[in-house]
């Protein structure tokens, strides 16, 4: 069978037609495959939906549990059967819960890798490339100019400015899912453990996380209650980046934006945004990572999705691997 | 190598003045010899490395890399070198065990010929990392771009070893990269390096504002009353045949100023305002002097239009005669016979102003509308010349700032403290015929509000936001709604790059008209009016 009449782009989202089901679906839909929990991925409103017990606890957590009809948790590696056709999900190492969904019916199988890193990552489970005949890849980082450094050098940078400006606080933009509970086990693992103080939009996930067996340290409400302003000095506040443009960031004495995001990998960006501090730190792969995996699946054939999709096509051509841009709509970086 | 990179990274963004002179002690205190001194040099421009030319790092990359795939790259990121730097393929196998020192860098492409320029630059990207390759391209390139003058250098210096500017500032001509001998001293390991070089910067005596109630204490008769000149401060030293002139700070402006520079026929130190014309005739006003500032070379047809003179009015040495431990009478006395000896046309001397008491002084400083003074100097007639500003000998007793009534137009965040108010406004007046007036931005101004007027502010700009541009936002203000601030400045120039053709100095929010509507605010023509004066 051709692998576009396994899956292909409909409005709705990405669709396969013999097992009659989307992946990440931006518009409510009967039956929604998902890879994970950031909202451009995850929407509520669906009939049934199909995910990693993990997805569906966070899609629980953000929209409430009645945010599908009913739900089904898919065992990571284990085959489900969706009126003929195979499906089965795979880590993706993105953030907690996250998987590739491997499609396979008459012999041809199509891995959707939804958003994806190679980056080792303590709070997820790591990727795991799957053999196949179609990838679909995220591009977000899609240029040669993304080459996101270790992560712990990153965090190192962070402690010595802490130790430089100990007079002055640090804002940590992280978003709320996935990079800040990432950013906060690496402060952690880098043996950081005073309280870390974290913006209320951050409190929910970051007990599940902590819930789920991810030692996080103590965490305090970054609020005026828990602290004068001059307790803030010294301090790390981790937050969602568009906290620290509000009023809320006056509580902290002479801050030091910082962000973490693979973004900040160009220096434009972090000029315009007023960081002072850039981590970059991602969830996504970089330009070595994607290539290196589109290696690895051995796939014929690259689907390439939300990002930079011309590059890495080009990069396919060059390389003698059939590509083309999927074209999806509705999918905004959420989680860098 | 990689800390080098790491501090412009830093640098670059970050805004305070503060945190900078941080992360520069703290660079001289981890760094070692002569790496930090390396650094340094290229900091305030002291560090000369055969220039590499942009189309070379061009073809040195898309000899590499698919050219399509470095045209998409260098079309998002914008910057060339910072392309060049992220993109720059790593060789498995090839990356050395420890990356270059700023020092084995320096000395590499130093030691480059022009034809063997290309393949060095390209060994030492290879050799390095993606920030470590930024710095190396930004050395090769020229001008490092990251917001630090050679003066915050050199206050960087004095915080580090705890000593004061201006001892930096007198040594510093005689010193050459990698100011071995400086660290050491400043660290306290060595004595003050002595320099034998001729023609040094001597630190400037500087002057304090007068301040309410300050003259009722002073008698007049205790002080001698000149013009304060609309110019720029110079100092310039001949000796041994080498002529230098200096700005306030000590760096070292003769090359932009060489006709002044040839009249220097002397052996000796004079203190000075650096103006345009002819003294003997007309002095030209600051607008038509910064035709001649920050050039790096000046045609002959700009020397001609703009002459460079120097209204003199202090002398700190003559010959080998130290003066400045003398009293200002006497000095005063020795530069009246000096100037005398001098090329007229490049040379004058500073006029004193006579008055009976504050008051009469206080009229004249009032009516001298001449765009080429801007106040009043106050000098003790007994004080000796000391580096530095203390507070009592020399007063600067400037004219009232000009106001103009502007309407806000685009307010930004502010850093560190301000990071999450808008504290940067541009204001505008308004220009156009009658019944199609619109506003034209007409300068920036982020100070002169109390914190309570700063919160009102920043309440209104999110109350009226109209768009919004990464930090900026556009603020409505058309003729029934606005913000009016009453603006000071302390004088306009021409300016081409601005929309409005002027340019405010020292612009500052005076205060906030919540009362005055937006269409009585001021029109151009306004200011025009005082550009023309």
């Amino acid at each position: 069978m051709r692998a576009s009449d396994l899956l292909h782009p409909r409005p709705e989202g990405l669709y396969c037609p013999p097992g009659d089901f989307f992946i990440d679906p931006v518009r409510p839909v009967n039956r929604a495959l998902v890879t994970h929990g950031h909202s451009d991925h995850a929407r509520s409103g669906h009939r049934s939906v199909l995910a990693t017990q993990q997805t569906l606890d966070i899609m629980g957590l953000r929209y409430g549990e009645d945010f599908a009809g009913t739900t089904q948790a898919a065992r990571l590696g284990e085959t489900i059967d969706l009126d003929g056709v195979s499906v089965s999900f795979h880590p993706a190492g993105h953030v907690l819960g996250s998987a590739q969904i491997s499609v396979e019916h008459q012999g041809t199988r199509i891995v959707a890798s939804g958003d994806y890193k190679r980056q080792k990552d303590a709070t997820c489970a790591p990727f795991e490339p799957i053999r196949c005949d179609v990838f679909i890849t995220e591009a977000t980082f899609g240029l040669p100019v993304f080459r996101h450094p270790p992560d712990t050098e990153e965090i190192a940078r962070l402690l010595k400015s802490a130790a430089q400006f100990p007079e002055r606080s640090h804002l940590v933009g992280a978003y709320a899912l996935g990079k800040a509970q990432r950013v906060m086990r690496l402060l952690r693992d880098a043996g950081y453990d005073k309280p870390l103080y974290i913006h209320g939009a951050l409190a929910k996930l970051s007990e599940y996380y902590q819930s789920q067996g991810i030692d996080l340290g103590q965490l305090e409400p970054a609020t005026v209650e828990s602290g004068g302003r001059d307790d803030f000095a010294s301090a790390i506040v981790v937050g969602p980046p568009s906290a620290f443009a509000d009023r809320w960031a006056r509580r902290f004495p002479d801050p030091i934006s910082c962000f973490a995001s693979g973004w900040m990998r160009i220096r434009q960006r972090a000029k315009q945004g007023g960081v002072e501090l850039p981590l970059i730190i991602s969830d996504h792969a970089d330009w070595d990572e994607l290539t290196a995996t589109i290696k690895q699946t051995g796939a014929e054939e690259i689907w390439v999705t939300h990002g930079r999709e011309e590059a890495l096509v080009r990069w396919c051509e060059l390389e003698g691997i059939a590509a083309r841009p999927l074209h999806l709509v509705g999918y905004e970086d959420e989680g860098d | 190598m990689n800390r080098f990179a790491e501090l412009l990274d830093r640098l670059v963004l970050t805004p305070s003045r503060n945190g900078k002179l941080t992360l520069l002690t703290d660079y001289f205190r981890t760094v070692e010899d002569p790496d930090r001194g390396l650094a340094l040099a290229a900091i305030t421009g002291d560090l000369h490395i055969a220039a590499v030319k942009p189309a070379m790092l061009r073809t040195l990359v898309t000899e590499r890399m698919d050219p399509v795939l470095f045209g998409y790259s260098y079309d998002y990121v914008g910057d060339l070198a910072e392309t060049v730097s992220l993109v720059w393929p790593q060789t498995p196998g090839n990356i050395p065990n420890r990356e270059p020192t700023l020092s084995e860098v320096v000395a590499k492409l130093q030691a480059a010929s022009r034809s063997d320029g290309p393949k060095v630059l390209a060994g030492l990207l290879d050799s390095a990392g993606i920030s470590a390759r930024f710095a190396i391209i930004k050395l090769v390139t020229g001008g490092l771009r990251i917001g630090v003058s050679a003066r915050l250098a050199k206050q960087a210096l004095a915080g580090f070893g705890k000593v004061d500017v201006t001892e930096i500032e007198e040594l510093w001509h005689g010193l050459s990269p990698p100011y071995t001998a400086l660290f050491a001293w400043l660290e306290g390991k060595a004595e003050k390096p002595r320099s034998t070089a001729m023609a040094l910067f001597r630190p400037v005596m500087l002057s304090n504002p007068v301040g309410d109630g300050d003259l009722e204490k002073l008698d007049p008769a205790d002080y001698a009353a000149e013009w304060k000149w609309d110019g720029i401060r110079v100092q310039a030293v001949a000796e041994g045949g080498v002529r230098r002139l200096y700005s306030r700070t000590g760096d070292d402006v003769s090359g932009a100023f060489p006709d002044l520079a040839d009249a220097m026929h002397f052996s000796a130190t004079l203190d000075g305002e650096l103006l345009v014309g002819d003294p003997r005739e007309a002095t030209g006003t600051f607008s038509d002097l910064q035709q001649r500032l920050n050039r790096k070379t000046v045609t002959a047809k700009m020397q001609q239009q703009y002459p460079a003179f120097m209204r003199c009015y202090d002398v700190l040495q003559i010959g080998d005669e130290d003066l400045r431990a003398l009293p200002f009478r006497e000095r005063r006395g020795r530069l009246e016979i000096f100037v005398k000896t001098l090329d007229p046309s490049r040379f004058d001397l500073s006029p004193f102003v006579e008055f009976s008491d504050w008051h009469a002084l206080e009229e004249l400083r009032r009516v001298a509308l001449h765009p080429i003074i801007e106040g009043v100097m106050l000098k003790r007639w007994d004080s000796a010349y000391v580096a530095g500003r203390p507070k009592g000998p020399w007063f600067k007793w400037k004219r009232d700032p000009h106001t103009v009534d502007a309407v806000l137009m685009y307010a930004q965040r502010g850093h560190g403290k301000r990071s999450s108010f808008y504290s940067d406004y541009t204001f505008g007046v308004w220009s156009g015929p009658e019944g199609e007036e619109e506003l034209v931005p007409v300068g920036k101004a982020y100070f002169g509000f109390t914190d309570e007027e700063l919160r009102q502010i920043d309440k209104y700009v999110r109350d009226n936001t109209v768009e919004r541009f990464g930090p900026v936002r556009s603020v409505r203000a058309d003729r029934d709604n606005g913000l009016v601030l009453e603006v000071a400045f302390e004088g306009l120039n021409r300016s081409t790059r601005h929309k409005s053709g002027v340019a405010m100095r020292f612009p500052r929010v005076s205060r906030l008209r919540w009362d005055k509507p937006a269409n009585e605010a001021d029109r151009i023509e306004t200011l025009q009016a005082l550009l023309d004066r």
